[in-house]
């Protein structure tokens, strides 16, 4: 078993676009891939229901769990992707 | 013989007319009371229901591939939730237990709505964007109709309860003639949808739902009516319509009237991306608001004044000369920046908003003129800057000589509190300029929250006592010699417009894809004219009557 902690990177936290691009990444890894909080329990990384539940905010700390061959690599990855600010202010309105 | 033709009203809120046959936006299919019969191969079932979630998947992947970027970004969010695997095993589940396929997808997708719900904040507004994935899902495993705008194969009538941002991701000209709700106000979402996409449209039409599919109507835009007539009729008015528009982008170059008399026609614009057309467009004669939120919102701080003045660089070299009227940061309760640090209120339309702000956090305003002051320097542009939400003398004193001292030679006073207009006169001997923001003066004039539909009559930019505080502003300019400008969506409305400029407003501003229409009404009329249209509205007793005289004189 593989384990590794993320910060959330994202200003807006694990959401909207950030979310899906990390359920994406998770399904692509090849690894079965869990995600959740320090503290409670891990749900299924390609969930995007399961990972806009965490409701993780830019400065949180989740932890990833795999294992098998390349869940190393995998996790170091997704652990980047995580730790990335996606984001771009927000489109104007009056 | 009577006229037995079905007829509604509503209001108007994007101009022009449109002809054909209404299609109704289809309401969320109603599932039969659990348990459905009874289900005799478990495994076929669950294979449905699995299919169903993909179709919703992939028919959501593929109007995102015709979306703008932002809505593609929400739609595609939801194709993912539609394929998310934890949801699938939880559908299959129920199945095996004997539940019917669209039951099972029903509950799965309410159990984690529930979550959502529970989980509260973003989340608990994310919980209504399930709803789409569910009736669509239902309304396959039903053989119902999709819900979502129809896709009947001709041009329509698009007829819905109100229309949500998913529902107009993919609207567009071609296929929909005009848009017509039996909810919203003249400011809610459909209403700029459809001014930005040019679709003639009208909003709270009470009882149009009740005109059945296919069912031809017609629509007019600039004064809210909605008829029922024959599909020969419809085609007939759909095709001089669509004649007029081309008439309207004929007429080109600067705004004026019949006989000469210059009425600039500015664009109201939110970002430079909003004026990436101007190159080819020889009427383009300046930008009137200049909504400067953009380089603010979404920010945990303020944005340097470096980055301010760049972004400042770009849009006055984009107006390639041409005047712009920058609108100071306007935020407050209602439009919250997170680094103002303001309080929440009880009543944030009433509270420190706007030109207020700096109440607070002067050196916000400071920071962003300072900012305006340099890249004007820069640029030789035209700028004039103005203050939202002024209510006093003093206020819009304070405000001038801050532009003045930097150099800035043209500072203004937004009139969107009625006390501006009254002091209209007064306002006149300290700024260089008005600019009248029809739709929160209507807010404040009438006490009637523009978000709130049921109050949308009131909101009505032809009310009586709306245009008579336009007619006070416009006359105290004429008298001291200033520009005096209207730049809500009530300039908009090429009925409206020629009586504005009849009052002695001397510049309108608008949406981009509105100043052609405008444009063509102006040409049509003398300045005589519009005087004489000025008096019609401003004697009429109610909205609907000033609305219904002009039209009536010019069609004449």
């Amino acid at each position: 078993m593989t384990r590794r902690e993320a910060t959330i990177g994202s200003r807006v936290g694990l959401h909207a676009r950030p979310a899906a691009v990390f359920v994406k990444a998770s399904a692509a890894a090849g690894v079965p891939v869990r995600i959740g909080r320090p503290d409670g329990t891990l749900v299924d990384a390609r969930s995007m229901l399961g990972v806009l539940a965490l409701g993780a905010r830019n400065g949180d700390t989740v932890v990833l769990e795999s294992s098998g061959e390349g869940a190393d690599d995998a996790l170091d990855s997704l652990v980047a992707l995580l730790e990335q600010d996606h984001d771009e202010p927000a489109p104007a309105d009056a | 013989m009577p006229d037995l033709a079905v007829g509604f009203s509503g209001i108007a809120v994007s101009p022009g007319t449109g002809a054909g046959p209404v299609h109704r936006l289809a309401p969320p299919p109603a599932l039969p009371a659990p348990p459905g019969p009874p289900v005799a191969d478990l495994a076929a079932e669950a294979a449905r229901a699995a299919a169903a979630l993909d179709q919703v998947a992939t028919d959501l992947e593929q109007r995102a591939g015709g979306a703008t970027a932002t809505a593609a970004e929400v739609l595609l969010a939801q194709a993912l939730i539609a394929r998310d695997p934890v949801l699938a095993e939880s559908v299959a589940g129920r199945v095996l237990d004997g539940e019917g396929a669209p039951w099972a997808v029903d509950a799965a997708l309410r159990e984690q709505q529930a979550v959502f719900r529970d989980l509260g904040g973003y989340l608990g507004e994310r919980a209504a964007d399930l709803d789409d994935i569910r009736a669509r899902a239902v309304a396959l495993l039903l053989g119902l109709a999709m819900p979502g705008v129809p896709s009947p194969g001709v041009p329509f009538v698009l007829v819905a309860d109100d229309l949500a941002p998913a529902d107009t991701a993919q609207l567009d000209r071609s296929s929909v003639r005009a848009l017509v709700t039996a909810r919203g106000g003249p400011t809610s979402h459909t209403a700029i949808l459809a001014r930005a996409l040019g679709i003639p449209a009208v909003v709270c039409c009470t009882g149009v739902l009740d005109l059945a599919d296919g069912t031809p109507v017609v629509v007019d835009g600039t004064t809210g009516d909605v008829r029922q007539i024959g599909a020969d009729e419809a085609e007939r008015l759909q095709e001089e319509a669509d004649a007029a528009r081309l008439t309207a982008a004929a007429v080109t170059g600067p705004g004026r009237t019949f006989d000469g008399h210059p009425v600039k026609l500015l664009r109201n614009v939110g970002s430079v991306d909003d004026l990436a057309d101007v190159a080819g467009d020889d009427g383009f004669e300046g930008v009137g608001l200049f909504r400067s939120e953009f380089l603010y919102l979404g920010r945990t701080t303020a944005p340097t004044p470096d980055e301010q003045e760049q972004a400042y660089l770009a849009l006055f070299e984009a107006c390639r000369g041409a005047k712009v009227v920058l609108r100071t940061l306007d935020a407050g309760a209602d439009k919250p920046l997170p680094f103002l640090e303001l309080a929440a209120e009880d009543n944030p339309a009433l509270g420190v908003r706007g030109l207020r702000t700096s109440r607070r956090r002067p050196e916000v305003l400071a920071d962003q003129l300072g900012a305006v002051a340099r890249a004007a320097r820069a640029t030789g542009a035209d700028v004039w800057v103005m203050a939202p939400m002024v209510s006093t003398v003093g206020e819009a004193r304070s405000f001038a000589d801050q532009v003045h001292a930097l150099g800035l030679p043209r500072a203004g006073a937004m009139v969107e509190v009625p006390a501006a207009a009254l002091q209209a006169r007064r306002l006149l001997e300290v700024v260089d300029f008005l600019s009248i923001g029809t739709n929160d003066l209507s807010q404040y004039a009438l006490a009637a929250d523009r978000m709130n539909g049921d109050l949308a009559d009131l909101l009505d930019p032809w009310q009586p006592a709306l245009l008579q505080l336009l007619a006070m502003c416009a006359a105290a300019g004429r008298d001291a010699g200033k520009s005096v400008s209207v730049c809500g969506e009530a300039a908009a409305d090429p009925l409206l417009a020629p009586v504005l400029v009849g009052m002695g407003i001397t510049s309108l501003s608008m949406s981009g894809a509105s100043v052609p229409a405008v444009r063509a009404a102006m040409a049509s009329r003398t300045r005589e004219d519009c005087e004489g249209l000025a008096r019609l509205a401003l004697d009429a007793v109610d909205a609907r009557s000033a609305r219904a005289g002009v039209a009536e004189r010019c069609r004449s």
